[in-house]
């Protein structure tokens, strides 16, 4: 994810967005597209559908009292149940965390039922002409992904934080690189040191013989332990 | 400070951290929740620290999650809410339907303007109604109500439950299109609150008209004024999309789309609660044919006196303080 700040710093990546907290630190909210956010509501989709028939199965029994039910249960879960579970569940319906996505304000804060009650009214205009068109258009014609309602609402689509397991840097003898590193070089050694435990060695031993005026002449296994060495260096390791 | 000393310095406190994440209300938590901010702003400080530092990507990630997670934790909405349903409908929903009355006016111009207008002039030429209904829904409304019904506003099969069900499937629906429809520059709203004008003026004075009279409004003033105040302020709150989107003043139209929709949210909620109890008023009470028309006429009327006074008066105390 950082490499990901990095690339955006140079224009490469747009999927991102910063948000200052008043603690004076910048938050990254990594945005959600359009593809993810179909799958979501396909799968609420799917769910509203099977509620409606289990709900109609009951209520058959009930004769025309139980139509009656069935247009509640209709209503309520096509118009209330995907706010309710935003504001309940972080962020998320049942479909968005499937997909691993949810619901924040636009400043990174956990949704409220205004703002979810907004979006989720709205979305009978982002549906309009037929299947989300507007919401669609929309979509791509502003940097965040909103849709209308988000537009009016105030709320972004994100990624639910997910955690990875921690990368540890491999225990060496640290090495003292042959001259001073700039911050960003630095920065590269340890990603990759850290990174060396999900490549192959053949891999690890490829990347680290590219920085030749580092490893001097050194090929192979010496290049990518001389690496490693630097980098528990640039660590602080003695 | 190279990383290894930094990680080393403050990986306890990270880790405790994270606990408390993880189960707030845990039976053993790392530290007292009145800590819970200071700490936070100390992660905030490490995480910048680490950022600025250039340490490696992994790092700044993890924190940056923590961070995250505890901004989260921090900031969510944990206000009562049940007080403020009956803060809300006793004093700010009043409040807000008077301070957003120009919209509210315009709405119900364009919904009792051509309603009122069709009920007057059905009188004088009732033929008139063939150019806004179709032969097969003339039809349907004078099975509805004719004089000869044990029910009222309902086919002999159909039950109040059933009604409620489609009444707030339906009217509820509408009234959240006629909302969204202002965000296509308010030309949605307008055409919903019209239309349906259009459609009640015409129904009313047709009815009226042949005959049906005393069914017609026996039917429909028990709920009217619920319903169709609940119309026109979604209407309302319809307009105030739209009015944001055609004319932001001095801000973009994004921002002023986002401080409109804050109000015309909180109409909907009224409207959506009157359309609510409509429905439940039009499925349990209209119908009945025990109750004599006068009586029926009469808390109609007494229903329309009680909204307007609320709209006009209810929270005015409330909000002067």
């Amino acid at each position: 994810m950082a490499q990901v700040d990095e690339a955006r710093a140079r224009g490469m990546l747009d999927t991102t967005r910063r948000v200052a907290t008043p603690e004076g630190i910048e938050l990254t909210l990594h945005l959600v597209g359009p593809v993810p956010r179909a799958l979501a509501w396909a799968i609420d989709l799917a769910l509203r559908a099977a509620v409606v028939i289990g709900v109609l199965m009951v209520a058959q029994y009930f004769g025309r009292a139980g139509w009656g039910i069935a247009l509640l249960a209709m209503f309520i879960v096509e118009w209330l149940a995907p706010a309710w579970f935003e504001v309940l569940w972080n962020g998320q319906t049942p479909g968005k965390r499937a997909v691993g996505i949810a619901v924040v304000h636009d400043d990174g804060t956990p949704v409220r039922w205004g703002p979810s009650l907004t979006r989720n009214l709205l979305r009978a205009v982002d549906f309009l002409p037929f299947l989300y068109g507007f919401g669609l258009l929309t979509m791509f014609a502003n940097r965040d992904f909103k849709r209308l309602g988000d537009l009016a609402a105030g709320t972004v689509v994100v990624y639910a934080p997910r955690r990875s397991p921690a990368r540890t840097l491999p225990e060496a003898p640290a090495q003292p690189p042959p001259f001073p590193l700039t911050l960003d070089e630095q920065r590269v050694v340890l990603d990759l040191a850290e990174r060396s435990a999900s490549l192959t060695p053949e891999r690890l031993e490829e990347l680290a013989e590219l920085p030749a005026p580092l490893i001097g002449r050194a090929t192979g296994a010496a290049a990518a332990a001389r690496l490693i060495g630097i980098a528990n260096y640039v660590a602080g390791r003695r | 400070m190279k990383q290894a000393p930094f990680v080393a310095a403050h990986r306890d406190e990270w880790q405790a951290f994270e606990r408390y994440l993880d189960a707030p209300g845990g039976a053993q938590p790392p530290f007292p929740p009145e800590d819970m901010p200071r700490r936070y702003r100390r992660l905030c400080h490490h995480l910048a620290l680490a950022a600025d530092r250039q340490y490696s990507p992994d790092l700044i990630d993890r924190l940056n999650l923590l961070a995250l997670r505890g901004h989260h934790a921090l900031y969510a909405n944990r206000r009562r809410q049940s007080q403020r349903l009956v803060d809300f409908l006793l004093v700010a929903f009043p409040a807000l339907v008077r301070a957003e009355w120009r919209v509210v006016a315009t709405a119900a111009l364009l919904f009792f303007g051509p309603l009122l207008a069709l009920i007057a002039t059905l009188q004088a030429y009732p033929e008139f109604v063939h150019y806004l209904l179709h032969p097969s829904q003339i039809a349907s409304f004078h099975d509805m109500y004719d004089p000869g019904n044990r029910r009222l506003g309902m086919r002999e099969a159909d039950t109040h439950l059933a009604m409620f069900g489609f009444y707030i499937w339906n009217n509820v629906r509408i009234g959240f299109q006629t909302f969204a429809g202002g965000l296509l520059v308010g030309l949605g709203t307008v055409w919903f609150l019209a239309s349906n004008g259009v459609m009640i003026g015409a129904v009313a004075g047709y009815l009226t008209q042949i005959g049906f009279g005393t069914t017609f409004w026996s039917f429909v003033s028990g709920h009217s004024a619920l319903e169709l105040l609940a119309i026109v302020l979604s209407g309302a709150a319809g307009l105030r999309l739209g009015l944001a989107v055609i004319a932001p003043g001095n801000r973009s139209r994004k921002a002023a789309l986002v401080a409109a929709a804050r109000p015309a949210v909180r109409l909907m909620y009224g409207a959506a609660l009157m359309f609510a109890a409509a429905a439940f008023v039009e499925a349990f009470w209209s119908p009945l044919t025990e109750v004599p028309f006068q009586v029926k006429v009469w808390v109609g009327i007494a229903g329309w006196a009680v909204l307007l006074a609320y709209f006009a008066f209810s929270g005015r105390a409330g909000a002067a303080r």
